[in-house]
């Protein structure tokens, strides 16, 4: 077999295989379900309801979703680059882990001063852990794929080694768990008495920013070429490792500001499980989005509606909650072959 | 001074290959894929599904060897995903690699889940016992090292061998070889690209399911969750250490094991108690980055690796 291109894909050929391959992720969730014993008919409505069903159930997609907006961009802005960043999740826990320390009491501020900091300091943590990785592969040609996988098992293994030793919270109870950081630190809700806090309202505010970058902006315009063919980009004239380091700055920092709106909004401490693999999940999150900024809010709001779905399905059906995960890894693998199947058909030799 | 004691005594050769015996396996499989021009980010999840298929299956009742092959057969299923997704498809083979790691895992655990709802710690099997081959077993260190393993032990060993074997003495090879080098001179010579790296990726990635077999079957006798623990990362930059060479990438999985039974055993010894554990268990992933720095420079990556290939494209 092989592949040519359509030159004028119909609307039927844009929308029918994404079509398909989101059809065919609830046929085999459905499918799953029935093996473990749950009626098949009902694994759609109940994913649905626990999802959206309640304004308690809309609320919490949304702030699942909030941690994922901003790992799901800094999958988007690297892999545009081509540059693999496999290790948000430790640069999630990177911004955790400043706003933990500087937001304990290290620094007596009104919000309207510490929050800021916090911020910028959580940003400036992810880059830096990511510039290692990006500096190795532009100075010694490491391939950065195994070393921000590799990170992510030093860097966690690092916070637990902080919260058993310096960072522990002494009243945590023998917990490995940090203090809770001062309420001068917390984000406050967007609406008064809603579970919704700004972290979600930042979240929106950096995809507009990265989209306006990515599009508006020369760096926006390299890191394209960059990801398009490194040798045309440099032939070009645009200095394709300063670019990637550019790149790989804001992907950091942007996964960093997970673990900081997860602190600062949502948990209060820090703790091992803050993240439930959200620096991976970011992967699907962006990948579903076609590394578009904009989409990435709304494929995290599907993602994360699978999770808090899944999980309220599986309790109600007694289904394994694993089967979230194996629904986003079929979504992610039949839509990634949707998506070429709209620009290409298959022809037999 | 304890740390020399530990360097000479055998048991610790003898763990130090038990510990190589899962890489090595599975750098096999990763290798035979990216010599064939295939990155397989899969490597991960295709171990835990392989840790779990030969585990279960012995515990239903087959034999050891029954067992093996099963992990085997399953890591060969999710290989037939891989790679008609990256190889015919063409699709991006981190974001594939990736989303296979994630679907084996998942559906392994959801797999665990429904075969013991009930059981809280995970039941034995009778594992493969060491087998002390005559005469050779004698040998004063190297005997216990070496020639005192489980019968997986000595199979991985064996595998290396073919596969080099198989890599530079062989018309399959050079074919494979050729399809991570320059797909488009294997096709001129009217063999096609695509089988010969399907075939890579699927062979490929039944070793890795075995590797992660040996975790259940042979170094422990039971699965647990998080029991690969970035052990399929670790081969993928074993590889790159190795050079794509299969001599070398044992030698490699060797001396990584070699340094991770030795921090187990000084973190046991006086100097490591002031030390907190974590800086024990960081030691050998951040090894893997240096060892990574060093070599990349001068590393001869196939010239078609991650390249899809798409016949009459020129």
């Amino acid at each position: 077999m092989r592949l040519e291109p359509i030159a004028n894909p119909s609307l039927g050929r844009s929308l029918g295989p994404p079509a398909l391959a989101v059809a065919a992720t609830v046929v085999i969730a459905s499918l799953l379900a029935m093996v473990a014993g749950a009626n098949p008919f009902s694994v759609l409505g109940l994913i649905l309801k626990g999802a959206f069903g309640s304004q308690f159930a809309a609320l919490e997609t949304l702030n699942r979703a909030t941690p994922l907006i901003f790992t799901g961009l800094a999958i988007a802005v690297a892999f545009k680059a081509k540059f693999w960043n496999i290790g948000a999740e430790a640069q999630l826990y990177a911004g955790a882990l400043i706003t933990v320390v500087l937001g304990t009491g290290a620094l007596p501020w009104p919000s309207f001063a510490l929050i800021p900091t916090l911020m910028v300091g959580a940003v400036l943590a992810g880059a830096v852990l990511l510039l290692i990785p990006a500096i190795l592969k532009t100075r010694f040609g490491v391939d950065e794929v195994v070393t921000t996988l590799l990170f992510n098992f030093i860097f966690l293994l690092f916070i637990s080694m902080l919260l058993e030793g310096p960072l522990k919270d002494p009243m945590g109870m023998g917990w490995p768990k940090s203090a809770r950081v001062l309420s001068e630190a917390r984000l406050p809700r967007i609406v008064d008495g809603l579970r919704l806090h700004w972290g979600f309202g930042l979240a929106i505010l950096c995809a507009v920013a990265v989209w306006v970058i990515q599009t508006r902006s020369t760096l926006g315009y390299e890191m394209r070429a960059v990801g398009l063919n490194r040798e045309a980009a440099a032939f070009a004239g645009i200095p394709v490792n300063t670019v990637l380091v550019k790149t790989a700055l804001m992907s950091g920092g942007l996964a960093a500001l997970a673990g900081f709106s997860e602190v600062a909004g949502l948990k209060g401490s820090l703790t091992l499980d803050l993240s439930p693999g959200f620096g991976y999940t970011g992967i699907i999150v962006a990948m579903l989005a076609l590394l578009n900024p904009l989409g990435v809010i709304v494929t995290a709001l599907f993602v994360a509606g699978i999770f808090v779905g899944a999980d309220s399905m599986s309790r109600a059906a007694g289904v394994p909650t694993y089967l979230a995960d194996m629904m986003l890894a079929t979504a992610l693998l039949l839509m990634v072959l949707a998506i070429l199947l709209t620009r290409f058909r298959v022809v037999r030799d | 001074m304890e740390i020399l004691d530990i360097l000479i005594s055998a048991s610790f050769w003898a763990a130090a290959i038990r510990i190589a015996t899962p890489l090595i396996l599975a750098t096999m499989g990763e290798l035979i894929c990216e010599r064939a021009g295939v990155l397989n980010l899969g490597i991960e999840g295709i171990m835990v599904a392989g840790a779990f298929a030969g585990w279960m299956a012995v515990y239903s009742g087959t034999g050891l060897w029954v067992g093996v092959a099963v992990a085997m057969v399953v890591g060969m299923g999710f290989g037939l995903l891989h790679s008609l997704l990256t190889v015919p498809f063409g699709l991006s083979q981190h974001v594939v690699g990736l989303g296979v790691t994630l679907l084996a895992t998942s559906s392994t655990y959801y797999a665990y889940r429904l075969a013991l709802p009930q059981v809280t710690s995970p039941p034995k099997i009778a594992a493969f016992q060491p087998y002390e081959i005559p005469i050779l077993s004698d040998i004063p260190l190297l005997g216990q090292a070496l020639f005192s393993q489980t019968p997986f032990t000595y199979l991985a060993f064996a595998l290396v061998a073919a596969t080099s074997i198989m890599l530079y003495r062989t018309p399959l090879g050079l074919a494979v070889r050729a399809a991570g080098e320059s797909p488009a001179a294997v096709a001129a010579q009217g063999l096609s690209v695509t089988a010969i790296r399907m075939g890579a990726v699927i062979v490929g990635s039944g070793f890795m399911a075995m590797g992660g077999a040996f975790l259940t079957m042979s170094a422990f006798d039971s699965f647990f969750f998080e029991m690969v623990n970035g052990r399929g990362w670790i081969c993928i930059a074993l590889v790159v250490f190795g050079s794509w060479k299969p001599g070398k990438a044992l030698l490699g999985a060797v001396l990584f094991a070699a340094f991770d039974a030795l921090q187990i055993r000084v973190q046991q010894t006086s100097l490591g108690a002031d030390i907190p554990y974590q800086i024990f268990l960081m030691a050998p992933y951040i090894l893997s980055i240096v060892a990574l720095v060093l070599v990349s420079r001068r590393a001869e990556v196939p010239a078609a690796l991650m390249v899809p290939f798409n016949k009459g494209e020129r």
